[in-house]
């Protein structure tokens, strides 16, 4: 059974690094659900966050595979119950002057942001999990969604554990 | 102490100071400015005829030597020309490193003259690659370069140099240390892996030590002897592990795979326990994956983690160098050994009855004309276990792998994983090269030599006297074979005429070399013993051999190991022996 695993990528900050990796999966025949990448506290080293779906032991040859590459420094397989992911959401909805207050009390509902307004459409912005952000979306749909940019997910550990340390 | 100077004297002495050589090369535009220096380097520089040429040359000193190959080549279709010999010697985990010129900085990404994005091309077939746009980082790169290529499981490394790079003043620097934070090769198994090898092994009535490449790469022969010795179990040595551990050795069943024994192949099949040393389970070994080896346990010793489970589950994961893996394995298996000790003599009969059954062997060809495998066993027994062997890819590749007895490592040089036709020429003149007192044969098919002959030139002129065996069989004859066996003899373009074009004896001679040609029998000795006379220049033997030969045993590709065929629809049959 294929599934969606979430792991966090330390890597150099280095040209290329990206390319590597997104050449590896695709040679390697891996699916790519998300990939975000941003940098850390250490401006040397970048964290990627890889949403991929693929079967318990594939998973393994893809963690193996990822610590082949010389500039990746270290993975770790994070759980979604113990650690916090989020997506970022911009999504803009047609509105008219009859449901516009409709739709600014389900953002309200969802604790999105209005961070724009137009004559015939509010721009929302909403974080937050996988599941909240379809759940929004699914709501706004029959207003009308004219246009919608979402990120790939962010994670982190909860608690106090550092996910990884590096020099 | 640093010294100020150019980023090419930088790139030239680093490469000294990385302890190379000997560099195979063709300079070009953007690689010029290293070129100035290296006229004046202590290492060794041989001009080749062609990119691909270097880069098999490279890869066949580093396999003849244990040493890092170097080739030079550059940008644009120079290093475009790389990538076969890169992809190739990373199969075969083999350490190169390439030195690539690249177009200026400030061109890079303009389709300059010359400008080939080779990083980006040679991603997916090295261990790792850089571009170096800066002359104070060359140093630092070619530092690394070598010790990745070299450390944990070898490979090919690229170091591209922007021209600028290398015409910039800089201060030169060699690292003394390197600390890759993202490289940190494990050399140690753990303890209790070792433990629980040593209890499989020791609990395992039929076990087969399955030994890969890995074997030659850590220089694990006097402890691979040991562990075999000690277990007494029969040993396999895969296309790319020959020679590691001696033909000759009572204890060694010969070959698995595609083409090997018929006693490898069925021990492999039939055994409880796979004692796998620097091995991949690659699909020419296994024949179809699901029904290799079903009802073995698996040991698994690697310095590679990717290739722990990646092709077969495995019960106990050994990670480390194999020296090391050996060395702590012995007495684990010792203590185990104490307290019980399993009997191998039932599963020794039943080995020794496929040994004697189906040995190795070919039919001579009833129209009088050359046998190709003899000719090959010939030239086996004359330059002897001491010379160096390599091969093209193809039949002459497998029956130079079934026919010459191998007893020592470093002796069989082949292109295994990436199967790469043209590669015996150059190699030979790489391994040559490093080791120049050895006599070293090209053993090449007629389609694989008009691929990268014209390093004989590079041989001639630079006193490289390799000697280079044509088994001339005027087709592409393992694709001929193919179409022999599963395109109903339809021969699709796999006709190459070569026994009248080219004239491989005159060709040789056009290029500075001796060249000698048989085509019966009692020509064979005479001409290998008077090439092995030759030695102040190459020698270009046309072997003229029957056309249809075959490459027997045979696991049709994709089909189980238990259906190897010993000759066309011939399959042993199995009876006293079913385990």
């Amino acid at each position: 059974m294929s599934q969606k695993h979430t792991l966090s990528v330390l890597v150099e900050n280095s040209p290329g690094v990206l390319a590597r990796i997104a050449s590896l999966f695709s040679r390697r025949g891996y699916n790519i659900d998300s990939l975000a990448v941003g940098p850390t506290e250490n401006p040397d080293i970048s964290r990627m966050t890889i949403v991929i779906e693929v079967e318990g032991h594939a998973l393994e040859q893809v963690i193996a595979q990822l610590d082949k590459l010389i500039n990746v420094i270290s993975i770790t397989q994070l759980d979604p119950v113990t650690s916090v992911q989020r997506e970022l959401l911009l999504v803009k909805v047609a509105t008219t002057p009859e449901n516009r207050s409709q739709v600014l009390e389900t953002v309200q509902l969802f604790r999105a942001k209005v961070v724009d307004v137009a004559q015939d459409a509010v721009t929302i912005e909403a974080t937050g999990n996988a599941e909240k952000i379809q759940a929004l979306l699914r709501v706004l749909e029959p207003y009308g969604i004219k246009e919608l940019v979402q990120s790939g997910l962010v994670a982190m550990e909860r608690g106090l554990r550092i996910t990884e340390k590096f020099n | 102490m640093s010294e100020e100077m150019t980023g090419a004297q930088s790139l030239v002495k680093s490469l000294e100071r990385a302890g190379v050589e000997v560099m195979f090369g063709i300079p070009g535009g953007a690689i010029l400015p290293a070129y100035d220096p290296i006229f004046d380097s202590t290492i060794r520089h041989i001009l080749v005829r062609h990119e691909q040429g270097a880069g098999h040359a490279a890869t066949g000193y580093a396999q003849a030597t244990g040493r890092v190959g170097v080739c030079i080549a550059t940008s644009g279709p120079g290093a475009t020309n790389l990538v076969t010999p890169l992809a190739d010697a990373q199969m075969d985990s083999v350490p190169v490193v390439a030195i690539t010129g690249q177009v200026s900085s400030g061109a890079i990404g303009t389709d300059a003259f010359q400008e080939a994005d080779i990083r980006g091309i040679t991603m997916p077939v090295t261990k790792h690659n850089f571009l170096v746009t800066d002359a104070k980082d060359i140093a630092r790169a070619i530092a690394e370069a070598f010790h990745i290529a070299e450390s944990g499981r070898p490979g090919a490394v690229l170091v591209d140099i922007a021209k600028d790079a290398l015409q910039l003043k800089t201060t030169f620097e060699y690292p003394t240390t390197i600390n890759l934070a993202g490289y940190q090769p494990v050399m140690h198994p753990t303890s209790q892996a070792l433990r629980d090898a040593a209890a499989l092994i020791a609990q395992s009535t039929s076990p087969v030590l399955y030994v890969g490449g890995g074997v030659i790469k850590s220089n694990a022969y006097k402890e691979l002897m040991q562990l075999a010795e000690l277990t007494g179990a029969p040993v396999v040595t895969t296309l790319m592990a020959l020679g590691s551990f001696p033909d000759s050795h009572p204890q060694h069943l010969g070959m698995p795979g595609m083409h090997g024994t018929v006693a490898a192949v069925t021990a492999l099949q039939k055994s409880d326990l796979l004692i796998t040393l620097g091995a991949r389970f690659d699909d020419r070994v296994t024949g179809k994956l699901s029904t290799f080896a079903p009802n073995a346990k698996i040991i698994h010793a690697d310095i590679d983690p990717a290739e722990i489970g990646k092709n077969r589950k495995v019960d106990v994961a050994l990670l480390g160098d194999l020296t090391n893996t050996i060395n702590g394995l012995i007495p684990e298996v010792k203590a185990a050994f104490a307290k019980s000790k399993p009997d191998l003599t039932g599963w020794w009969k039943t080995v020794n009855e496929w040994r004697v059954q189906f040995p190795l062997g070919f039919d001579e060809p009833d129209d009088g004309s050359l046998s190709p495998q003899y000719v090959i066993q010939r030239l086996g027994q004359i330059a002897g276990p001491d010379a160096i062997y390599t091969a093209g890819v193809g039949q002459h590749q497998m029956w130079s792998s079934q026919f010459i007895n191998y007893e020592k490592p470093r002796t069989w040089l082949n292109s295994g994983g990436l199967g790469t036709m043209g590669y015996a020429v150059p190699a030979a003149m790489g391994a040559k090269v490093g080791a120049p007192d050895k006599v070293v044969w090209a053993i090449d098919g007629d389609g694989c030599f008009q691929m990268t002959n014209q390093e004989l030139v590079t041989c001639a002129l630079n006193n490289i006297p390799i000697k280079v065996a044509i088994i001339n069989n005027e087709s592409l004859g393992m694709v001929r074979q193919w179409q022999t066996l599963f395109y109903n003899q339809r021969y699709s373009n796999t006709e190459l005429h070569s026994k009248r074009i080219p004239d491989f004896a005159k060709l040789g001679e056009a290029m500075g070399c001796a060249g000698l040609r048989a085509e019966r029998k009692e020509d064979v000795d005479r001409v290998i013993h008077e090439a092995m006379a030759i030695n102040d220049r190459p020698v270009v033997i046309d072997f003229s051999v029957h056309r249809d030969a075959m490459v027997w045993p045979m696991v049709a590709a994709g089909a189980s190991n238990d259906l190897i065929t010993v000759a066309r629809s011939m399959a042993p049959v199995w009876d006293s022996q079913e385990l």
